[in-house]
């Protein structure tokens, strides 16, 4: 497309996550009024953004590979626990501990991709496998070394500041910026690079993918490390900042982040979508869930227009999709 | 006498105890067109996936140019020019004809780690290699794949085999899900890769869509070749009655002719 039309813009994978997020803004700046979109306002909902964010795309990427992966919730507590039991309990340095919580990601992230590339389980089974074991691994290691199951870590230094810490007046934190410029990292690599359509290749038709000369066992692999590496890289980052880490928690991460990712427009059953519809829906999904503190609203409304939201995003997009594919060029349109 | 580029030398192929090919020996030239008939069950997905590497023959030999070949992976048989165009194009519904077209061999512009997709030239080239068969609907590379008809998405993964480099190309029932019209444009664009001097392996159940670009005509019953003949020395019915392993299908055609020759033209009515 030579210009820019209303058309080409609907029929973008982002466009009904643009739509939503408009919608959604307009919805809190009439019964909330704008105070959301002040500074103050604003770190509240970009935080969750944030952190919601980092896990979200990778699992995006996943989906439009055709492959899910919900052990993202076990990941969160267990990178959290790591770099608290081994910088915290131990008390070795915080590097050892970052490095021991990213390694443990890479290596769950491992498994999942070979078992899910070996075994033909449909992803779903398998880190639904995961989750259980790795939280298993998580509350029995955790009380096993500690006899406790929250255990404190206290940061300070290079790594707080990088990992942990509050910028811009001390309430956004740390991990918006980290997100920020993952977003950007990812839409190069999804969008811009070659390696971008390997990936809606392989959700669109594996077997055409392979024969292609995709490598898609590996690339499947390689997704599979990313999700759980960023999902422990979320655990770490917020047990440096809270000093302290629990074993429960980052089961709402699982629903969360799918959510996100399907009102961002990505295909459940994969070959469609974007990084930037991604992050529109977590924007989304993040001022759902904290706008409603600025409005009238009991706070126990927010699961409702979330769930609306969530019907209202799959059913527009594939309105929108539809009208992607249908797509003819007008004759004479085009010089 | 030419070489043929691809041929079957005494192929056998079996899955275990079950015996799928017997003793298969066929070749195609350049420029000619294999048509492959049989009934479904005949055996020739086998034979279809011996040839592009999928599977691997349990005795005999295939030879390329005259010389015997393996093909260990679709890979191998790729990099050797064989092409495979399936059913529904093997194609990516969600994705540009420009992106679809390139998957693999993505062009790209800038240097070192900021190389990034040229969208413009895979689209241009894209649409430039299905235009010069023919198919000048398609003009734009940003379309979807998925919004293309039937026989426009089977053309596009013939112009992207023909595009890079393939000298065989196996067409797997690519006709069986067309209507009549888009058909044609198939067979015409099968025609055009014979002119090119590709070899083509047609494989089809149907008899009128194989004669009309077939030059050589091979029919599988049971997994062993029961009939090999030129263009001509077989006619239509002739042809399906060997297809259906029997007269029952020739003798029901001609039956339902002749009813319709006495009738005005009236199919017979259902039996109850």
């Amino acid at each position: 497309m030579s210009s820019i039309t209303i058309g080409g813009l609907l029929r973008r994978p982002e466009a009904g996550a643009a739509l939503g997020l408009v919608a959604v803004l307009i919805f809190f700046a009439i019964f909330g009024g704008l105070t959301f979109l002040k500074p103050a306002g604003m770190s509240s909902w970009l935080n969750v953004a944030a952190n919601l964010g980092v896990i979200a795309i990778p699992l995006g990427l996943l989906m439009i590979a055709g492959e899910l992966d919900i052990s993202v919730g076990a990941m969160v507590p267990f990178g959290a626990m790591t770099v608290s039991v081994i910088s915290g309990h131990y008390g070795l340095p915080i590097w050892v501990g970052v490095a021991a919580a990213l390694g443990f990601g890479v290596i769950v992230g491992l498994v999942n991709g070979i078992l899910v590339v070996k075994t033909a389980v449909p992803s779903l089974i398998v880190t639904l496998g995961s989750l259980f074991a790795v939280q298993g691994i998580v509350l029995g290691l955790t009380v096993l070394i500690t006899k406790s199951t929250s255990v404190a870590l206290t940061v300070e230094g290079p790594a707080k500041a990088i990992f942990g810490d509050f910028v811009l007046g001390g309430q956004m934190q740390v991990m918006v910026i980290w997100w920020l410029a993952l977003t950007a990292l990812y839409i190069f690599f999804v969008h811009f690079s070659p390696f971008g359509n390997w990936i809606f290749a392989m959700g669109g038709d594996k077997v055409s993918a392979r024969n292609a000369g995709i490598p898609t066992d590996r690339l499947t692999i390689v997704l599979f490390i990313l999700s759980a590496t960023s999902a422990a890289f979320v655990g770490m980052c917020q047990a440096i900042l809270y000093n302290s880490a629990q074993v429960a928690g980052g089961q709402s991460f699982i629903f969360n982040s799918i959510i996100a990712v399907v009102v961002g427009g990505v295909l459940l059953t994969g070959g469609f979508g974007s990084v930037v519809g991604i992050f529109f829906g977590t924007i989304t999904f993040a001022i759902v869930t904290q706008g409603i503190y600025y409005t009238d609203f009991d706070r126990n409304w927010s699961s409702l227009i979330i769930g609306v939201l969530l019907l209202g995003a799959v059913l527009m997009n594939n309105t929108f999709r539809k009208m992607a594919l249908s797509y003819t060029p007008k004759k004479g349109a085009r010089a | 006498m030419t070489v043929p580029i691809i041929a079957l030398r005494g192929v056998n192929k079996s899955f275990g105890p079950i015996d799928v090919l017997h003793d298969i020996s066929l070749e195609v030239k350049a420029g000619e067109v294999l048509c492959l008939l049989g009934d479904n069950g005949a055996g020739k997905s086998t034979l279809i996936r011996l040839l592009s590497g999928v599977h691997q023959p349990t005795t005999g030999t295939i030879e390329m140019d005259g010389k015997p070949v393996s093909f260990p992976s679709p890979r191998a048989a790729s990099d050797n020019g064989i092409a495979t165009v399936h059913q529904f194009g093997g194609t990516f519904p969600l994705m540009s004809i420009g992106r679809s077209f390139f998957i693999g061999v993505e062009p790209t512009k800038g240097w070192g780690p900021f190389k990034i997709y040229d969208r413009k030239r895979a689209n241009a080239v894209a649409v430039k290699a299905v235009q010069d068969f023919g198919i000048t609907r398609i003009d734009d590379g940003d379309r979807l794949v998925g919004g293309l008809s039937g026989g426009e998405r089977q053309s596009l993964a013939i112009a992207r085999a023909v595009h890079f480099g393939a000298r065989v190309l196996i067409l797997d029932e690519p006709t069986a899900a067309l209507g009549v019209k888009q058909a044609t444009h198939v067979l015409r664009i099968v025609n055009e890769a014979k002119r090119r001097g590709l070899a083509v392996v047609f494989i089809t159940h149907q008899v009128m869509h194989a004669m009309a670009v077939g030059d050589h005509f091979a029919v599988l019953i049971r997994g062993a070749v029961a009939a090999d003949f030129k263009k001509g020395e077989k006619s239509r019915e002739e042809i399906t009655d060997l297809m259906a392993g029997g007269a029952s299908m020739a003798s029901l055609e001609a039956e339902i002719e002749g009813y319709m020759a006495s009738h005005d033209g009236h199919p017979p009515p259902p039996a109850h």
